[in-house]
Order: structure tokens, then sequence, then C-alpha cells
């Protein structure tokens, strides 16, 4: 798994005393403890006007001081939070992370088949840094107060923002600054919020070291995800991953502009080492490209198969557990699971600050059933003894080299001649000097 | 419907803007337009128009505006169904010849088409987010939207809409107290200024007199704002012009004005809009 998912997370976090961002929201956190949060995941189920979403995010900092403020889209009740296994995320995650593939050149001297392997697939996720918050105070009156799994949740009635933040003073909690004015906006979108805090006795009672995601159900015409929160007092850019689960196609942004990743490239060998650190930086180069404005499409499939595989495709009953309301209905009867299961999975990602993402970001589900995954292909010479004059397979191997470790630094903005040095040039081929220009000797 | 094409027509730069913008999405914005689906959107326009031509009886076969419409199409609808886009085609210029009014046709050829698909298929839509956001981009986009409005002399429309709907989000954001970069960065969307430059100002489907124009400007931008930010649906303002169309034959009672001709030199039309 690329990320360390370390604890769960939310939409608008808000927490208690010093804060540190997260992704749609920041943390708020007791005293001095210093929170980070370095990349949040979302899983969107979404149908109709009905949402599920499940929030999971990496905190890291002591969860007695941890509370999050969620912002949702309308008025809920209790019943409509619920608390998820991280392995269900974590599922979906590998399940769509880019990928890197590797084939194994035949000997050139037979006819054969070409196989192809699946590599395996992490791509460890940029971290986003930590922010740490201003200590201002902000507050809520509470309308109603329930224990979920491991988290006390609170329902506020807030008829204006001042009550929010009033309450939320009042225990302690420290907001970042503007985060007033965002919640007194939000209100007046008819939005609400519910703050969880970890409660300890029960999460000792239930055994679990980490923080579970929470997830809301909820229905509503607004598809979209608050993140305005999240960037109040971002020191840097954040990581956000969205997972849509859809019946029908693939979801796209409609307020930013929606890019495919970079895929199906060749790329040198020695990449496999270094996929995590690839990825990073081809992400980031990206993203300076679109002049860190757009949301990447990393995957989008129907969610009955995959090729490769980076993982299994989630069970009907895991589907079930994210919220995909629609699926599983068997009248009583109990059949095997279908092979179509009617949801198409969509992997979004994207970094983000208050500059550059100014809005919330809001979606829609087109018509689009066109696969694609971010795909990277690793090809091995033959190495093996061969039966007849080899010589031109080795040369279109040597071009081929050059032509991956061109991609590669196209692709990554990695120094050319630092990827040629890692690249076994077939033979003992060296790629030949590129001729130094005239004036780069002038003051050698 | 029996103007006949001339040099100095404004479609041929409503046809040349449109064809630049298309480029710019494919070539720059990597927009995923499939070839087989404009192909199959023009050539379908064309052989309806010609078919409609001679079936309503009409003296001459105008390809222009069924191009014009094309272009729309190609530039806002996604689909990959090669068929649905055809069909788009054929309900657009159908619409034009079976959907009249006092001699006019009620609803825009293009926006007509898009409702209809994205009603009726769940394999159609329109992204409105694939222009990005960029102030150089939009500012070029008004230039070139403008010049095509100068040329048709119909920029009241346009202008009403984008000032209405501009102001409508700038005053929610006042309201909201949110930071004026979220009004900014709505507007800044290459699809609304597509649709205000390119659609709304269609002089076909739009009032006959100015204060005709400006009223329906106006009405469009509310109704927009009204499904964008209200009812929190997507498409705002494709919806509100297909919801706003019908009004416009009473519009045009109220105001009593006269129908529009492409071409200003046909025989017998006099110009109202100068």
């Amino acid at each position: 798994m690329r990320y360390l998912i370390t604890v769960t997370v939310t939409i608008l976090t808000v927490a208690i005393s010093t804060t540190a961002q997260a992704f749609c929201g920041f943390y708020v956190a007791r005293a001095d403890t210093s929170l980070f949060n370095r990349a949040s995941q979302v899983v969107l189920v979404r149908d109709d006007n009905r949402t599920v979403i499940t929030m999971a995010n990496d905190f890291q900092g002591d969860v007695e001081d941890f509370a999050v403020v969620i912002p949702v889209p309308t008025f809920i009740e209790r019943e409509q939070i619920n608390v998820a296994e991280r392995t269900l995320v974590e599922h979906l995650d590998a399940y769509t992370a880019p990928r890197l593939v590797e084939y194994h050149d035949p000997d050139p001297c037979l006819k054969y088949e070409l196989f192809e392997r699946n590599a395996q697939n992490d791509a460890e996720l940029p971290s986003a840094k930590a922010l740490v918050g201003s200590r201002r105070s902000l507050g809520v009156t509470i309308e109603a107060s329930y224990t979920v799994g491991e988290y006390d949740i609170l329902i506020l009635s807030a008829e204006e923002s001042s009550g929010l933040i009033t309450w939320l003073n009042e225990n302690d909690y420290k907001i970042p600054g503007g985060a007033e004015t965002v919640v007194e906006s939000y209100l007046k979108q008819d939005m609400r919020f519910f703050v969880a805090r970890v409660n300890l006795a029960e999460q000792a009672k239930l055994g679990y070291s980490y923080l579970r995601p929470i997830q809301v159900a909820y229905e509503s015409n607004k598809f979209m995800l608050p993140i305005r929160l999240g960037t109040l007092n971002a020191k840097g850019k954040q990581e956000l991953y969205v997972y849509a689960l859809t019946r029908t196609g693939r979801v796209e942004t409609t307020n930013y502009r929606t890019v495919k990743l970079p895929s199906n490239n060749e790329v040198p060998e020695f990449v496999q080492a270094e996929f995590a650190e690839f990825y990073r930086d081809m992400f980031r180069r990206q993203t300076i490209r679109e002049n860190q404005r757009a949301v990447f499409l990393e995957y989008a499939w129907d969610m009955a198969w995959c090729d490769p595989c980076a993982a299994d495709p989630l069970s009907p009953d895991e589907l079930r557990r994210l919220g995909v309301f629609w699926t599983g209905e068997t009248d009583g009867r109990r059949v095997a699971p279908p092979p179509a299961q009617n949801v198409f999975v969509t992997r979004l990602h994207l970094r983000y600050d208050r500059d550059h993402f100014p809005e919330d970001l809001v979606f829609q589900e087109t018509g689009d059933r066109q696969n694609f995954q971010g795909r990277y292909v690793i090809r091995h010479p033959y190495k093996g003894a061969t039966s007849c004059d080899a010589t031109p397979y080795k040369a279109s191997v040597r071009d081929r080299q050059e032509r991956e470790a061109q991609m590669l630094a196209n692709l990554t903005g990695w120094d050319i001649d630092d990827i040629r040095a890692k690249i076994p040039y077939f033979e003992g081929f060296k790629p030949e000097p590129e001729e130094i220009p005239w004036w780069k000797r002038v003051w050698q | 419907m029996n103007a006949i094409a001339r040099p100095g027509d404004p479609r041929y730069y409503q046809i040349a803007v449109l064809s630049l913008l298309l480029s710019y999405g494919i070539v720059a914005l990597d927009f995923g337009i499939d070839w087989q689906n404009a192909a199959a959107i023009v050539v379908t326009a064309q052989v309806v128009q010609f078919i409609c031509t001679r079936f309503v009886g009409l003296p001459k076969f105008d390809p222009l505006s069924a191009l014009i419409t094309s272009l729309s199409l190609t530039l806002l609808l996604r689909t990959d169904v090669v068929a649905l886009a055809a069909l788009a085609a054929v309900v657009a210029i159908g619409s034009k010849f079976l959907v009249r009014v006092r001699d006019k046709h009620v609803f825009n050829p293009a926006n007509v088409a898009l409702v209809a698909l994205m009603l009726f298929s769940d394999r159609a839509w329109v992204s409105s987010g694939q222009w990005g956001s960029t102030i150089i981009g939009a500012f070029a986009l008004a230039c070139l939207g403008f010049l095509v409005l100068t040329r048709a002399r119909r920029a009241e429309t346009s202008i009403a809409f984008v000032a209405g709907y501009a102001i409508l989000i700038v005053g929610r954001a006042i309201w909201l107290n949110d930071p004026l970069s979220i009004p900014l960065h709505q507007l800044q969307n290459g699809a609304l200024l597509i649709f205000a430059f390119f659609m709304i100002s269609d002089p076909k489907t739009s009032p006959n007199t100015r204060v005709g124009r400006i009223v329906y400007g106006v009405m469009v931008a509310t109704a927009a704002y009204t499904i964008q930010f209200v009812l929190y649906e997507t498409n705002g303002p494709i919806i509100a012009l297909i919801l706003s169309a019908p009004f416009v034959p009473l519009i045009d009672f109220l105001s009593n004005g006269i129908s529009y001709h492409w071409n200003r030199s046909v025989k017998g039309v006099i110009q109202c809009d100068t």
C-alpha cells in the first residue's frame, strides 16, 4: 500500500486547540499537540441524489486531542453516521493505484508469445505538509450527542456560525483564522456540521490503535466536496484522493479541469525499484504543467474487472460497506456475486491550496464508460543465448532504452544524464555523449 | 431560413471562431473529442438540413447555420456513442423545422439537442469544467465572441446575460462573505463564455427588439443562477436557455418586433437592430 493511513478524517475538520489542516477541513487538537495531515482519501458513493461519503486521513497525533468538524450538505441524524474499516479504503486505493507493468522480450530468434506480468503497483503518496493553525476559537449548540464506534458524535444545530464557534471555543478547541467566515458561508448555503471526538474508553474496548474512517449518508442535490476549510492555514499544498463509485460512468469536476494522468508510457527498467519516487515526481510535474489547477484522473474502470489488476476488485460486500446501496439486492435468496456489479470507479487526485482551488469541488457523473488507468511499462531485454544473429534486435533495444530514458526525463523532470547512468545499456552499449555546445566549454 | 450566404455574412466569422475554439480545445486542452463523433455530427446535420429544406420547399439549401450548430454541438456535447452524436444533430436541425412559432424556430438547435440527449440518455454529457479557468483564455474567448456578436449586431442578449449572471454570482459571494476569488473563478469558465457568446446570442431564437433581448438575457441569467446555485444542479445556463426559449414569442408579441434575417441585403427585410 502506498500510503500510511493512520487516521480517520474528513471533510472539514476542525479540532481543538492546535490546528493542523486536514483535507476538507482542518484538524483540531487540544493544547499544543502537533498534528500532521499528509494525504486524505475520500470515497464518494453517489447515485441520483443519494450520497455516502467515507473519509479517511492519515492523522498523526494524540487521539485524545483529536476532534474533527465535518460539514455535510444537509441536516443529518445519528443513523446517517457510521464508522468504516480502514481496510476498505486501502483496498480501493490498491485496486485503483497507478501501476507498473513489465514485459520480457522473447528470444529474438524465436516466435514466441509475449507474456505480461503485473508488477506491483504501489505508488507512494506525496505527503502534504502539516499546517499549524492560529489559535482562534470557534463554537456551536449541541442538538444531539451519540457514540458511534470509537467516536463521540455531536450534531450541531447552529443557526448561525457564532453558535458553532462559541461551542468550540468553550470546549477549548482552537480554530484556524478565517474558519469562522467559511463556516458562516457554509451555514448560509444550508450546510450543517457535526463534530467527531475520539472516545478513549470505547476505543480501548474496541481495540483499535488508529482512527477509522467516518461515513455519512445523506440525500442532497449537491454533489460536492467542501475543501475550503482545509486550505485556511495551509502552509503548503495538500493531497487529496477522491474515489467515486457510481452506477453509470466516470465522475469529473465541473468547476475545475479534469485531466488524464499520462499513461501507457515505456520507462527504463530501474523505475521498478523507484516507482514511488517516479509517481510522486511525475505527478508534481504534471500539476505544474496544468498551472496547478487541474484534477487528475488516475483510474476509471468498471468495478467488475481489471487488466492488469493491481489488486482484486472489491467484493459486493466491501462495496456495500462503503455505501454502494444499489448492489447486493438479492431479495433474500442467496445468489452468487454477479460478474457485473453496476459499479464504476473513478479515482481522482489533486494537490490543492487556496490560491489555485478557491472554491469547493463540484462533481458530475458522466456517461463515459471508457476504461482508463495510470499504467507504466517496463520492457526487459532478452538476455539468453541466441541461435541467430541478434544484432538488429540489440540495436533496437538500445534505441528503445534511449527513448525510455527521454520519456522518463520528460515525465518526471529527472536529469537525463542521471537516468542514463542507471540504465544497463544492452551489452555494454553506451549512448554517445551529447555534443557539448561550444559555449559550455568556453568558461570551463 | 431563406437567407443566402454572401461574403460578409456574420456566420462566416462565427464558423471561423468556433473552428478555432475547437482546434484549441483538441490541441491545447486535450478535450478527448472523437473525430468520429465530430464527423457524425457535421455530416448528419447537413443531411437533415438538406432533406428538411427539400421537404419544406425552401428555395435554397443553406449549409452555414447547420454547420454552426454542428460546431457548437461538437464543442459541448460529450458521448462515447457515435449514434448519439448523430442523433443530436438530427434533433438539433429537426427542431428548427418542427418547432416554430410565428415563422421563427423556438429553440436554439444545439441547445435543444444537448438538453434532449442529457435528459433521455445517460451516455451523453457536457464537460463544463474542461475549459479551465485561466484569465487569458477567458479574455481571448470573450474577445472572439464579441467579434462575432458585433458582426451579428446582437450583442445585447449576451451582454445582458453575462452582466446579470455576474451580478448574481458576485452578489451571492458578498452575501456569503466569500472572497471574490470564488465568483471570479466561477465566471472564468470557458463553457459559460461559449454559451454566452455563441449560443444565447443566436439571432434566430432571440427576441426581435433590443429591449426584448435585454429582458431575455436577464431572464436566462436568473434561471441559470437559480438552477446552479439554488437547486444545485449542473449545466444551469444550458437548461435555463431551453426553459426560457418558449417565452421569446411572448416577448416578441409584447414588444412587437420584427424577425431577423441573416443577410441584411435580402429584399423586403427591415432591420430592427441597428
